[in-house]
């Protein structure tokens, strides 16, 4: 007979509260001058029944956080436990209390919704009537079930992605990590993913973790978040408390010949009233005390070293401010830095 | 029945429903060793005139040994299977869910064994038809079938442990050609042992492939003498073992650099 895993009966680990726990994890891949160092230190802990986001710009290491508290990859040192277990020294327990969405597709083309489902069912030890059951209410709440009994190969990628994540609930697990899962979706897709998501933590009392590099996703669905950069955690906080540590609003600027950009920052910077420039291309970002005050200043600076615009707009702070102010430079920047260290296989591996 | 063994018997499964959902394959596969029948048979079929090659026609000589071949070629596609499922998330997902690397391995050589079976039965029908005579009768056959699936395990077992190493079609499949071609010619698939330069017989003693070959066609010509049949059985057994020891081991290597 199968060995019915207790997980899904078991009562939340209690104690500290946190569903994960990860305590300075480092990691590196390759030896020597080629050595990468994808972990650097990494802390955090996650309470149980949240969202809890992973925010970072490719290569930044969140893949490999995750690869490490699903039990796929071990960290070189550190310790972390994922629903009070273990994951150096208690994987088997760690794999029967998780689910897990890579960030690929994972669900079986060649056979329909409801054989993966059955399949995924059995493999963790479920009985058959529980298997129906629990496929039902999956399929009915991601709004599968007209499509259930026809192969998956011939779905929407939306549906997939909805297949993916189906798959990783049904044996109940405590603890749910999602890896990018939204990447590749069309808008409409993506905004229903959104809201499957935000609802998981109220109707299956999951905690999710998830990873992104999408400031809006974060944004939007994570209660706490702690933002990466080069393997280390350089911010967390609820999106609005760490939105709340940056007094002020960004001015972006988009030039119209990006090689004035030097002239540029230099003009802005001297403008009374801002605080910080950073340039990226044409796009230049200035952070103000107040936004409408010091707008006209920064435009006469412009307008008196003859430098041309396209458009300006004033912003709230958002994430992507708290990346810039934490990580010392731009997303778009960090997404490109990392994008010319794929030729390192290793990396590219960490970074996909 | 304990877990990995309920494991394995779903993941083969798995296999043999996109088996059922697309046979077009099985018979696409079929097609090579009708080939090599026919073109073997007819190409290779004065050697029994030369003194010494023994008693027996041609084609019943070859029959077995194009089981053999058969059982190697399609063995080394195995891996490819895992590298599908790590082209796509289906990796990472079995290996973070109560799955056992080596149920994982066993489920791909179930499926083998069944694909295995259900060809030879094919080649053996194929070969009566063309004038081959297995006068070592039912025994013979079930020798053979065993033989040839042992094989078949030992070099899918191979494929699964290159693939989780490589990571790449075509990495896997440049290495399975690699190693086929040379084992097969190395054996006594297609020449009388006591035919070859000494050369080939002692490297042919110490490979899967020949014992195969040397197993079956012992068991299927009649006079067997069962203490070679079964000697050559025996270490077919005890490489295939290993080997599918080695592939549950090798995804310690996938996983240090995941």
């Amino acid at each position: 007979m199968p060995t019915f895993d207790k997980s899904h009966t078991a009562p939340p680990p209690t104690g500290s509260g946190a569903a994960i726990q990860a305590v300075e994890l480092t990691k590196t891949y390759g030896k020597g001058d080629a050595a990468v160092r994808a972990l650097d230190g990494v802390t955090f802990s996650v309470p149980a029944g949240t969202v809890f986001g992973l925010l970072g710009p490719n290569g930044a290491g969140k893949s490999t956080t995750t690869k490490i508290l699903t039990t796929l990859a071990a960290a070189d040192s550190g310790t972390a436990t994922v629903a009070g277990h273990d994951v150096a020294r208690e994987g088997a327990a760690v794999r029967c209390a998780i689910g897990y969405v890579p960030q690929k597709p994972c669900f079986d083309p060649t056979a329909t919704g409801r054989e993966n489902l059955t399949l995924q069912g059995r493999i963790h030890g479920l009985p058959a009537h529980e298997i129906r059951q629990r496929s039902d209410a999956l399929l009915t709440r991601f709004g599968l079930t007209e499509a259930a009994d026809r192969v998956s190969k011939t779905w929407s990628g939306g549906m997939q992605r909805k297949l993916d994540v189906a798959l990783a609930l049904i044996h109940r697990p405590q603890v749910l990590f999602l890896d990018e899962p939204t990447t590749g979706l069309d808008p409409e897709a993506r905004a229903e993913m959104w809201a499957e998501i935000s609802g998981l933590t109220a109707t299956e009392g999951l905690t999710v973790l998830l990873t992104t590099h999408y400031m809006e996703e974060a944004d939007n669905l994570a209660d706490q978040l702690v933002i990466v950069d080069r393997g280390r955690v350089v911010a967390s906080g609820s999106p609005e408390q760490l939105k709340g540590t940056l007094d002020g609003d960004t001015i972006e600027v988009q030039l119209a010949d990006p090689t004035a950009r030097d002239r540029a920052r230099a003009a802005v910077g001297s403008a009374d009233g801002v605080r910080q420039v950073s340039v990226d291309d044409a796009t230049l970002l200035a952070r103000v005390g107040d936004g409408a005050a010091t707008l006209p200043r920064v435009l006469a600076a412009l307008d008196s070293d003859g430098i041309g615009l396209t458009s300006v707009t004033v912003a709230r702070p958002s994430l992507d401010d708290v990346y810039l102010r934490h990580a010392g430079r731009s997303f778009r920047a960090a997404e490109r830095a990392a994008g010319s260290a794929t030729d390192r296989p290793e990396f590219a591996e960490a970074a996909r | 029945m304990s877990t990995i063994m309920t494991h394995s018997l779903y993941l083969t499964g798995r296999s043999l429903r996109i088996l059922r959902r697309e046979p077009v394959y099985l018979a696409f596969t079929l097609i090579q060793p009708m080939v090599w029948l026919l073109l073997f048979s007819q190409l290779f079929q004065r050697v029994t005139d030369i003194p010494g090659f023994g008693d027996v026609s041609y084609i019943t000589y070859l029959t077995p040994g194009v089981i053999v071949m058969n059982a190697i070629m399609t063995a080394n596609w195995a891996g490819t299977s895992f590298i599908d499922d790590m082209n796509r998330g289906v990796m990472d997902r079995n290996l973070t869910s109560p799955l056992s690397r080596g149920a994982l391995v066993n489920g791909i050589l179930a499926y083998q064994t069944v694909v295995t079976v259900a060809q030879s039965l094919i080649i053996f029908g194929v070969g009566l038809l063309m004038g081959a005579r297995y006068d070592g009768g039912l025994a013979g056959v079930l020798v053979v079938l065993a033989a040839a699936t042992l094989l078949a395990i030992f070099f899918a077992a191979l494929s699964c442990a290159m693939a989780l190493l490589v990571r790449s079609q075509e990495s896997l499949i440049g290495m399975s050609m690699f190693l086929a071609l040379p084992l097969t010619f190395l054996s006594s698939v297609l020449m009388a042992p006591q035919l070859v330069p000494d050369w080939v017989d002692t490297v042919a003693s110490f490979n899967p492939v020949d014992w195969a070959a040397t197993a079956s066609r012992e068991a299927l010509h009649g006079d067997t003498d069962w203490s070679v049949v079964a000697g050559q059985t025996a270490l077919l057994v005890g490489v295939a073992v290993v080997m599918g020891w080695l592939a549950s081991r090798a995804f310690r290597a996938y996983q240090r650099s995941a």
